[in-house]
């Protein structure tokens, strides 16, 4: 039987990861259960909510809708892939200032999709940040503040984007 | 792991998907963006046996234009016909009810090929085909292909004429008539859901200004995306005005029974239908020269 478990090499987080699983296992399965990474959550497990949203090769996608075989070889990013040496990245601040949470099971979902979207739209206007935020549900319904969020976390980025880069870290 | 046990082939060419359904036809299901099929089998409502990715068969991953029309690979992923100039330069409807599609997250993932042979009645591609007037390459496991019209190829609520070892390999949308105006609406509960009621119509004109071109195609009011004849007659040869639209959206009720749902009643369905389609009507004749 192929159903049988099958080595599986990615990158996640820009690091070298392996792990044997069946072919039915879903992705997000697998980073939690076989790579340990639970910053991933999973929702409705059907794609539904979002909460399991991942980038794959840089594109948000729901990772319960994938197989983990599916991902061999690509390059995924998770939550935990986000903040750099201790240090948070703007989405994740922005969520954090403007309290864009409430329970914080859906914020996960919610900051690599709103990741994936700030990285194609810097500067979005309200009408595009909210169909971009509609493959995310919020059960509490704290949805204000995650649209403040976003534009908050638009802000940031542009704000870093226009900073000089200090002498020391150009390229020599 | 919800979805039950499958083996797993991810083939790189048509060639091998047709040895694989030669050899598993019946046991098989087709493995493409995953974004119908892997909720269904996490439900458990589809438990194949082996599943064939074909995701890494890049030939069926192509926007292709030639002077007629343009050509869409199966394996063609929305978020790639939504970003694509060409589909927006020959075929803008297509590109206008792509956005309607699920999320961001879902887009980036379902296939154009997929979403066809699935044919989820409230789906939008359905409803563009059968406005657009596409035909469906299939590609036998034989090696023999056929091309299909939308008419043929949707059978009824989720049921194509696909055998199970059957590829829809190719969709080929005809370019508009020149000067052709075109309108795709939606309602549905929030954006991105599956559509309570969608329409997508075209409107061409001829030198004196009356229609020589009407297609109205709705989708959620049946087992199928469908046209409605009755609309598409009474528009034909007219004037576009408020009067012959709102005749002509009259006429949708005869050629529609809705289901009725927890969404909706059937009543609502055809009200909601017979809005959209004069607004789809309205917008379609502005936009036509």
């Amino acid at each position: 039987m192929a159903s049988k478990k099958q080595m599986i090499e990615l990158t996640v987080n820009g690091v070298h990861r392996e792990g044997l699983a069946e072919p039915r296992r879903t992705l997000a399965d697998f980073l939690r259960d076989d790579l340990g990474l639970t910053g991933t959550h999973l929702g409705c497990e059907h794609g539904v909510c979002g909460a399991c949203t991942v980038l794959v090769n840089g594109e948000a996608v729901r990772s319960c809708l994938m197989f983990a075989v599916q991902a061999n070889e690509q390059e995924v990013t998770t939550i935990e892939g986000l903040a750099t040496g201790g240090k948070l990245h703007p989405v994740q601040e922005a969520f954090w200032e403007c309290h864009g949470m409430q329970c914080g099971f859906c914020t996960p979902g919610f900051v690599m999709s709103v990741y994936a979207f700030l990285k194609e739209n810097p500067d979005p206007r309200e009408e595009e940040i909210r169909p971009a935020l509609s493959g995310n549900l919020c059960r509490c319904t704290g949805y204000q503040n995650i649209v403040n969020a976003v534009r908050l976390a638009s802000e940031k980025m542009q704000a870093a984007a226009s900073e000089p880069v200090p002498v020391t870290e150009q390229a020599v | 792991m919800k979805p039950a046990p499958f083996d797993y082939f991810a083939p790189t060419s048509v060639d091998e998907v047709r040895d694989l359904l030669a050899q598993y036809g019946d046991d098989a299901k087709i493995l493409a963006g995953g974004q119908s099929l892997v909720p269904v089998m996490a439900l458990r409502l589809a438990q194949p046996s082996v599943v064939i990715d074909i995701n890494h068969v890049r030939e069926l991953d192509y926007i292709r234009a030639d002077a007629h029309g343009l050509a869409i690979g199966a394996i063609t992923r929305h978020c790639a016909v939504e970003r694509s100039t060409l589909v927006r330069e020959k075929a803008p409807l297509l590109s206008a009810g792509v956005e309607w599609i699920g999320h961001p997250q879902i887009r980036n993932r379902a296939t154009v090929g997929g979403s066809l042979a699935h044919a989820d009645p409230a789906a939008e591609l359905p409803a563009l085909a059968a406005a657009l007037e596409a035909t469906f390459t299939v590609t036998h496991a034989s090696g023999t292909k056929r091309t299909l019209k939308a008419d043929d190829f949707f059978v009824s609520y989720l049921t194509t004429a696909l055998a199970a070892d059957d590829l829809l390999s190719d969709i080929y949308f005809p370019a508009l008539p020149t000067g052709a105006g075109w309108s795709f609406v939606e309602v549905a509960r929030r954006h991105g859901d599956f559509a309570l009621v969608g329409v997508a119509a075209i409107v061409g004109l001829d030198g004196a200004g009356n229609c020589s071109d009407v297609r109205v195609a709705l989708f959620g009011v049946a087992p199928t995306a469908v046209r409605s004849p009755r609309a598409e007659q009474a528009l034909l040869g007219q004037q576009p005005d408020e009067q012959a639209i709102a005749a002509a959206a009259a006429e949708v009720a005869g050629d529609i029974e809705p289901p009725a749902d927890v969404h909706a009643s059937s009543a609502y369905r055809i009200y909601v239908a017979t809005n959209l389609v004069r607004r789809a009507l309205t917008e379609a004749a502005q936009r036509a020269q």
